[in-house]
């Protein structure tokens, strides 16, 4: 099973954070890898917020298809910033020869185009980027994206930090929303792409789950969108669930809820939404989620919630003071980066509730059954 | 000498051979007043034995006439091997065999310059029993624990009626955040996945059709299961029509239009909807030869739900007015959906055919949204007046059909906007609920089925000719006869009580076949829970193969 966390900070905080909240759950995962999304930017990225940033990990082929592509396109560089590489003997770590964080100007023809051609433009990049490093294994592109960036690692936690100088804070490097997973990948090979979070066009997922319905929403996914792509874990249908429901067909968030784990029948007759949630129940229905499972989520406007299953089969519980906001898998993670908040107004989502964090870190409950 | 007639029909051509055993009968007549076909009869046979009935031997030869029952040798009157004598018979004198070496089809063509009516059902199963080769091989455990059948809720209704894509369907976000329906929606109706499947009133008894109805009302309202019932072509019991009960029934027009004017002329009394209408285009077992009630079975009451003369009642295999898909949708969706105000659900029923892929194809492409459901039916259902070169050849497997239908819809990122509801078949190995499960697996949203219900009432009939008399009015188990005497054999409320008891048997059968793979809402196109022994089904279901 996985182990997943997010922190959302006032401040800017540095990804040890991060690291520290998920190597203390070591014990719930295989110690196989370290995933994270970093959004809302600082330190060296914080005056580039407006410009995509294209986060990789690749071979020095694959670092020149990269740009001579990205460069056809129009894509400028702006600038870049390398992580601090130690690497040493000792490490249990499967690296990529490089690792690439770097911004770029949109294309000139781009820069007076709206918001929605520029996302469009991005996503595009990043798909035909992937398709061309993946047919000759030269690298893997996790995220294209203004003010996001994602790292995804092989190997022990621990060592990955080290390797990557991350347990040493820095100013230069951090962000005020860190989404981060330890793995135990039950159902597929070690692949990269597999890791948690996932993100498309400002959505971040991950996810400690099984979705036994994986093959249905895959099938139903597939058509939906030409950036759901990849399925190389189960969870990433909860990714583009989570898009088609807010992005493309702009419903408010609880009714990602109400899509992939319905009320019963039974209780769908005494809602007051019962004829609006019948449509979306038969509509949606290979959308829905089956299998224990527990969400983080981050939306694009940096809002950030989590949900579970419906029957609440995986734990998650989210902590908090006035400065950070934490959702974790297990509450020791919690305990090990805020040890003084007050414990007593820990929250243990239930089966049916959507917790959301907004952006002054005000925690809501939404309650899915009246 | 006897002439000898070499063309006469002998014993040894008949389909059954009664077996009698003299010794053991005391000639109660039992046997013959059971008998539907006057298949038996009594008689004499002239017997001769030596006795001696002195003290020391004094053969002597004795004659005796002695009254006997014997088998009738002729075409329509030939054994059907429905085995009521051997039922009746206190003493076990009497049965039928089956004779491997009849000759009665030839005899018969010859004879008769027609087809051999066989009545019921299909006896050629080349490939065997597809769904018996298909088992649940995914289960769930440790990291997606399964759940426990017995306690855990879940959550089993299938729709009936036009799904929408969600980006067409009207919704508004309002002020509070919440999404509300602005512009009316196709019907839409959420029941059992499991639908008695459509036998007309005319074809059953009324006695069996009552029995199906009120096993169907009361499994809705004692049970808690909203079975639904297909009434099939042939109308509805006026008083039925007008009671709230008619919104279990789903109502069935077919090419024959029988009962329809019924249906028509009571609406303004109707207070309540029924649970759907079901065009009938065509039917799975005997495609070329539609419907056919024969006169005989045309009784009083049929003549009057149908408002018919005592005739043979042939619904064509087609609809004689429509030649397109495009003439189909527009006129007969249109009028179907306007005459119940559009708060109805109109599906299609059609025969399973290579070519249903391209008719499916067709409906989800439908402009009008209107087409609320496709039910595709197999060549393994059906009972009637068929032939055997209609039964035996002609048809079409329904499991890999089902899947091709739901995979096309896949292919276009459709799917489950037409419902699939399959039949024809099911429930072949005696067990409903796991060729549901597996039918839903592999793509349906749900099954109907017919015959195992007249199983279920106590049809005597088999796939290998027994009985199989449905066509004849001479049901021996009064299920399929309307003549009064035969019709009284049933007992409505055991027939009910057993459909409504296999019924609940099922439903439990069905959590215990979701529970181990993990899921508490239908599995529809779950395939992946499936696995197949059996390479060739495998590749051609694109399931996993196993051994």
């Amino acid at each position: 099973m996985c182990r997943i966390g997010a922190i959302k900070s006032r401040d800017y905080i540095h990804p040890s954070w991060a690291l520290r909240l998920m190597r203390s759950q070591q014990k719930g995962h295989d110690n196989s890898g370290f995933a994270m999304v970093m959004q809302d930017l600082g330190g060296v990225f914080e005056n580039y917020k407006k410009y995509p940033v294209l986060s990789m990990a690749c071979t020095e082929e694959g670092m020149k298809t990269a740009e001579d592509i990205l460069y056809s396109m129009g894509f400028s560089r702006i600038g870049q910033w390398n992580p601090e590489i130690r690497p040493a003997d000792n490490l249990n770590i499967e690296p990529m020869p490089i690792y690439v964080f770097q911004f770029f100007h949109y294309p000139k023809s781009m820069r007076n185009a709206s918001q929605a051609e520029k996302e469009q433009l991005l996503v595009d990049a990043r798909i035909t980027l992937r398709r061309a490093l993946e047919a000759n294994g030269e690298g893997y592109v996790y995220s294209f994206w203004p003010d996001t960036l994602t790292l995804k690692e092989i190997g022990d936690p621990t060592d990955i930090g080290t390797y990557f100088n991350l347990w040493e804070e820095s100013k230069d490097f951090t962000a005020r929303i860190i989404t981060a997973q330890c793995r135990q990948n039950t159902n597929y090979d070690i692949v990269r792409y597999a890791a948690h979070p996932f993100f498309l066009q400002g959505y971040t997922v991950l996810a400690n789950g099984e979705n036994t319905f994986y093959e249905k929403n895959k099938h139903f996914q597939k058509s939906l969108h030409k950036g759901y792509i990849g399925f190389e874990s189960d969870s990433q249908c909860f990714l583009y669930t989570l898009h088609y429901i807010h992005r493309e067909l702009g419903w408010p968030l609880k009714y990602y809820k109400h899509t992939v784990t319905p009320l019963p029948f039974e209780e769908i007759e005494r809602h007051p939404e019962r004829d609006v949630l019948l449509r979306i129940r038969s509509s949606l229905a290979h959308l829905e989620i089956n299998g224990p499972n527990t969400l983080i989520g981050v939306l694009p406007d940096g809002q950030m919630f989590t949900c579970c299953d419906s029957k609440k089969l995986r734990p998650v519980v989210v902590g908090r003071n006035e400065d950070m906001v934490v959702i974790s898998s297990e509450v020791n993670g919690i305990n090990e980066i805020l040890p003084d908040r007050d414990w007593k107004q820990d929250i243990y989502p239930h089966a049916r509730e959507t917790v959301i964090i907004n952006n002054e870190l005000e925690v809501n409950q939404w309650q899915q059954c009246v | 000498m006897a002439a000898m007639r070499v063309n006469a029909l002998a014993r040894d051509d008949m389909q059954w051979r009664i077996t009698y055993n003299h010794e053991r009968c005391t000639l109660c007549g039992h046997c013959l007043s059971s008998c539907p076909f006057r298949a038996i009869e009594a008689g004499v046979e002239k017997r001769r034995k030596v006795i001696s009935d002195h003290l020391t031997p004094k053969p002597k030869v004795l004659f005796q006439t002695v009254p006997v029952i014997r088998q009738v040798l002729d075409h329509h009157e030939a054994c059907r091997g429905c085995g009521c004598c051997e039922k009746v018979c206190p003493n076990e004198a009497i049965a039928p065999r089956l004779n491997l070496e009849t000759r009665l089809p030839i005899k018969h063509r010859g004879t008769t310059a027609d087809g051999y009516k066989r009545g019921g059902r299909s006896n050629l199963n080349p490939m065997g029993n597809t769904l018996d080769k298909i088992t649940i091989g995914r289960i769930s455990q440790m990291t997606d624990p399964s759940l426990d059948a017995q306690r855990h809720t879940f959550d089993m209704l299938a729709p009936l009626g036009r799904v929408l894509p969600p980006e067409s369907l009207p919704l508004r976000i309002s002020e509070t955040g919440s999404l509300g329906i602005t512009e009316s929606l196709p019907p839409l109706n959420w029941m059992y996945p499991i639908i008695i499947g459509d036998m007309s009133i005319g074809a059953l008894s009324t006695r069996m059709w009552e029995a199906l109805a009120i096993a169907t009302a009361y499994l809705n309202e004692e049970v808690g299961l909203p079975v639904r019932m297909c009434t099939g072509e042939g109308g509805i019991p006026g008083r039925l029509l007008r009671s709230h009960y008619v919104r279990y029934m789903i109502l069935q027009i077919a090419s024959g239009h029988f009962g329809w004017n019924r249906i028509v002329n009571s609406m303004p009394d109707m207070q309540d909807d029924p649970a759907g209408i079901l065009i009938k285009i065509g039917q799975g077992a005997k495609p070329g030869d539609g419907g056919m009630l024969q006169a005989k079975k045309v009784a009083r009451h049929i003549q009057e739900i149908r408002g018919v003369p005592k005739a043979d009642l042939l619904s064509p295999p087609n609809h004689q007015g429509l030649y397109s898909i495009e003439e189909s949708v527009q006129k007969m969706f249109l009028s179907f959906n306007s005459a119940f105000k559009f708060r109805v659900p109109v599906a299609i029923k059609v025969a399973a055919s290579t070519t249903s892929v391209s008719v499916y194809n067709n409906l989800l492409r439908d402009p009008y949204n209107i087409v609320g459901g496709f039910f595709l039916d197999g060549i393994q259902g059906g009972t009637g007046a068929a032939q055997d070169i209609s039964l035996d050849h002609t048809g079409h497997p329904i499991v890999s059909k089902l899947r091709d239908c739901y995979l096309a819809a896949v292919h276009q990122g459709k799917q489950g906007q037409i419902p699939l509801w399959a039949g024809g078949g099911m429930a072949q190995g005696w067990n409903l609920a796991a060729d549901a499960f597996k039918m839903i697996s592999l793509g349906a949203n749900g099954v109907f089925t017919g015959k195992l219900m007249l199983q279920l009432a106590g049809c005597v009939g088999l796939d290998n000719g027994k009985c199989n008399a449905c066509n004849t009015g001479l049901c021996p188990a009064g299920i399929c006869s309307q003549n009064p005497v035969l019709v009284k054999r049933l007992d409505i409320d055991k027939v009910a009580e057993n459909i409504v008891n296999y019924f609940i048997a099922t439903d439990q059968e069905l959590k215990k076949l979701m529970a181990p793979i993990g899921n508490s809402s239908l599995p529809v196109g779950r395939s992946d829970a499936l696995i197949s022994t059996d390479r060739a089904v495998a590749d051609k279901l694109t399931i996993s193969y196993a051994c």
